[in-house]
């Protein structure tokens, strides 16, 4: 996780930063920079709510490499109360008892080291609620 | 547009090929298909390959594979869509020779997976590197994801699962060049070790090395070089956003339904009128999504017709993966989609052996890249 | 009038029991118990560090002051656990709650202290009007070496302070400090554990620091400890702020409220702040508090506090430290504790 690529996307890990089109109110997460819906240049940049459900999951057991002393994790697509849907760890519960359809909330969670001695990469997990 | 047929095939096994390198894989399947072809030229070539870049250092596989077989001056591109590299590499030849700037042009597909690189990372890169693979999600994960939303929507089984693996690994055990040619049991399957909840190691396809080319002809000349060229009846591509998390749905893969429904008008057929399928069962849901996206069963069905035996090569209505699919004869990643081709091919000029499908006339093959994000379908016709 | 406008605290859900850590080392743990006055400590997951238990302090310290974050003049964190040796925990929490980036952001190291340390300084400037507000942080993951007996009692978490002048819920009416070069605990640049003076840290050191801070808080003021409704004061276990109450004259009543250590551990940084925030959520205007911290090395920092009619309207707007503290855990044994706090040696 290169300097460069981690600190470009800080605005959407640490604070859900993303964007609306301002004609169809369609919201991209992250931003983007034309709307293929109704084809607008035209955007606010808007917070993500941070509460959701969970609506499928899966435990991870054969890890990448620089996850692989974390497993079991569980990880998941959660759709925020806003419709927005995003893939995330759900942490701080056990994987075993995770259900389709629980309520989940993001919190502010450190996501991966970058080796022993490169950057601590931050950014948001699900909780269930 | 003229119409272009397949009118040579070769491929390498797949399998763990420590002593070839990615050239020599590639080099052996291309020179098997121009013989098996019986052209005494090529005027263009694509190398349909995932990653030579990330597994063995190597890029620019277009101009290294033509040095290497020895074609040098002649076009030649490196083609990526993720694991439907081979199916793409497959379409930019059609339209190559379809368009009238070439008449005879070899698409081929190779990857090196073996050679010590960290194949779970390297293959993540077909995910949303920001977005899904720095969460920590692996390509199991996200088709395991998948799965349990196919289970709690429609009910799909483990077992399930698993008959979509016994089944291809029994079909599999019917071809020289897959690389598992064993038989395996539901409870060998089901027992397997853990990947990503549900899925298991016997879910999901293996690491390979290997290689796969065909030659696509003009037909006007096709008849020059063999009795039975194979008419490519339908060439098609879709895309969908890269992350499952972006979705329309998570049960659905659109990018391949809408390129199913581009390819049944575009050849004037309907799902019925396919004799049989090569589909990307990358993992074994893989498979059932598939066949329910590509019309063949009723969304939500794909499991209970696979458990009952309508995609077997014996007695199913449309058996699907005859050749083993990616779960028994491997997934070199680039050469997969020209390998379904090549099944194709075989199956429908009567030359499968053992594995070959009773009147097989029309073929499909189903090629897609990442979790769903891309998808190639070609249709073709024995004449 | 200056003092605490919001306030917040992050306990950590993982626990370990003085039982599961005496199983491993073949100690008494009833000895241990009744000799720390401690029965379990709080874990932070592998996915959580000083910077992110700060974040989630001062989101709720946020949530109660009701104020824009890109009002936060200055943004200090106290820790002795900071993830990184050179760069500052604060960068990360100012963007990550959108404070900034025209603010001040510095890390303060003092161990134990270095949370209250951070309190003084926000404070400091907020009287001086540079800032209109200033956020103070005291969290720690502190790492207790296996087998010492300050592996029973080092824990994580972390307390928020945001001071102002404008609906202030408790008044700061006056600070003391006493610091000397008194080598009680201390850890050198690249050990991963630190080291301590085994007795030497009482009586020369908590006992000595803290009582002057007191006694020189008390003659300030012109009060004395009858005067205040709670007292708080560095907890590295249940028996010592005990003792040091009573050398300064106050009654277990008075400590009982913010006598969190016996199920929370010593959370360094977060030790006092956490208990003056477990006071701060049940306090009642014209109240006042005595607080004050300790650090190795060594030096106290103290503090008087008189709680306001604000105090009620925000108290319910974040979690309380007691509900943090008994509810939803997770009770790790001690390969599981082990792993969290990466004692064990992997092959890198």
């Amino acid at each position: 996780m290169i300097s460069p690529r981690y600190f470009r996307e800080i605005p959407q890990r640490y604070r859900l930063e993303a964007n609306r089109c301002k004609k169809c109110r369609m919201i991209y997460f992250p931003p983007r920079q034309y709307c293929g819906g109704c084809k607008s240049k035209e955007f606010e940049t808007i917070k993500l709510s941070d509460t959701g459900k969970l609506l499928t999951f899966t435990v991870i057991r054969i890890a990448p490499s620089n996850f692989s002393k974390e497993t079991p994790y569980a990880v998941g697509v959660v759709e925020l109360n806003d419709g927005v849907k995003l893939t995330t760890q759900i942490t701080d519960t056990d994987p075993d008892k995770l259900e389709i359809g629980q309520k989940i909330k993001l919190v502010f969670r450190k996501i991966q080291d970058e080796g022993k001695s490169g950057l601590h990469c931050y950014g948001y997990k699900a909780i269930v609620i | 547009m003229r119409e272009v047929a397949v009118i040579g095939a070769g491929m390498t096994k797949f399998g763990e090929l420590w002593s070839k390198s990615i050239k020599d894989i590639f080099v052996e399947a291309a020179i098997k298909a121009i013989e098996n072809a019986g052209v005494d030229h090529i005027d263009s070539m694509y190398v349909g390959s995932m990653s030579g870049g990330l597994f063995v250092g190597q890029e620019h596989l277009g101009a290294v594979m033509a040095d290497y077989l020895g074609v040098n001056p002649i076009p030649a591109t490196r083609v990526e869509s993720a694991c439907a590299s081979g199916g793409v590499s497959f379409r930019q030849a059609y339209f190559e020779v379809a368009s009238g700037q070439s008449d005879i042009v070899l698409a081929g597909g190779v990857e090196k997976m073996t050679d010590g690189a960290d194949v779970t990372d390297i293959l993540a890169t077909a995910a949303d590197q920001e977005y899904e693979v720095y969460q920590g999600i692996t390509f199991p994960g996200l088709y395991a994801m998948i799965a349990n939303a196919h289970m709690h929507q429609y009910k799909t089984t483990r077992e399930q699962l698993a008959a979509v693996a016994v089944k291809n690994h029994r079909n599999g055990s019917k071809n020289p060049n897959a690389q598992f040619r064993s038989e395996i049991s539901a409870d060998t399957v089901l027992n397997s070790t853990l990947v990503a909840d549900p899925l298991r190691l016997l879910d999901c396809s293996p690491v390979s090395d290997g290689g796969a080319a065909v030659v696509l002809c003009a037909m006007d000349i096709a008849k020059k070089f063999t009795d039975s060229p194979i008419r490519i009846k339908a060439s098609v591509q879709a895309s969908d956003t890269i992350a499952l998390h972006s979705r329309r749905s998570l049960t659905t893969l659109d990018a391949v339904v809408r390129a199913a429904e581009k390819a049944y008008i575009q050849s004037n057929l309907k799902p019925s009128d396919i004799d049989f399928a090569e589909v990307h069962d990358c993992f074994t849901i893989a498979e059932i999504v598939v066949s329910e996206d590509l019309g063949f069963f009723e969304k939500g069905c794909g499991g209970v017709s696979v458990q009952e035996g309508l995609t077997s090569l014996e007695s199913g209505r449309i058996p699907i993966n005859t050749s083993g699919g990616l779960k028994s004869k491997g997934h070199p990643v680039g050469a997969t989609g020209i390998a379904q081709i090549i099944e194709l091919y075989e199956q429908l000029q009567g030359r499968a052996g053992s594995r070959q499908v009773k009147n097989a006339h029309i073929g499909m093959a189903q090629n897609m890249g990442g979790s769903g994000a891309s998808c190639v379908i070609h249709i073709l016709e024995a004449i | 009038m200056i003092g605490i406008v919001g306030f917040g605290s992050y306990l950590p859900r993982y626990r370990v029991k003085v039982e599961s850590i005496s199983k491993e080392w073949g100690t008494d743990p009833e000895a241990i118990k009744r000799g720390l006055l401690l029965y379990e400590k709080t874990v932070p997951g592998l996915d959580e560090d000083t910077i992110t238990i700060s974040v989630q302090a001062a989101r709720f310290a946020l949530q109660r002051a009701g104020i824009n974050p890109a009002e936060i003049g200055a943004v200090y964190i106290g820790s002795e656990s900071h993830p990184y040796a050179v760069k500052p925990s604060g960068t990360v929490v100012i963007d990550a709650l959108g404070i900034g980036p025209d603010v001040h952001v510095a890390s303060y190291e003092f161990a134990c202290k270095a949370g209250t340390e951070a309190m003084f300084v926000a404070y400091g400037l907020v009287k001086a009007d540079e800032v209109k507000y200033a956020l103070a942080i005291g969290a720690d993951t502190s790492q207790g070496a296996p087998g010492d007996a300050l592996e029973y009692s080092a824990s994580a978490g972390g307390s928020a302070f945001i001071m102002g002048k404008e609906k202030v819920a408790a008044e700061l009416l006056y600070t003391h400090s006493y610091t000397s070069d008194t080598p009680d605990f201390w850890r050198r640049e690249g050990e991963f554990y630190p080291r301590h003076a085994g007795r030497f840290t009482g009586e020369p050191a908590y006992f000595r620091h803290i009582v002057n801070a007191g006694k020189s808080l008390l003659e300030k003021s012109h009060m004395s400890p009858k005067d205040f409704k709670y007292a708080v004061f560095h907890m590295p276990n249940g028996k010592f702020p005990q003792q040091a109450a009573k050398q300064l004259g106050f009654t277990k009543e008075q400590m009982e409220t913010g006598w969190i250590v016996p199920w929370m551990g010593n959370t360094y940084s977060g030790s006092s702040p956490t208990g003056l925030s477990a006071i701060l959520d049940v306090a009642k205007p014209g109240d006042k508090i005595f607080m004050v911290s300790f650090g190795s090395g060594a030096g106290s920092d103290g503090f008087i506090f008189r709680v306001t009619e604000e105090i009620e309207k925000i108290q319910n707007k974040a979690p309380k430290v007691r509900d943090m503290l008994n509810n939803n855990k997770i009770y790790l044994d001690y390969g599981e504790y082990a792993k969290f706090r990466r004692k064990i040696i992997l092959n890198e």
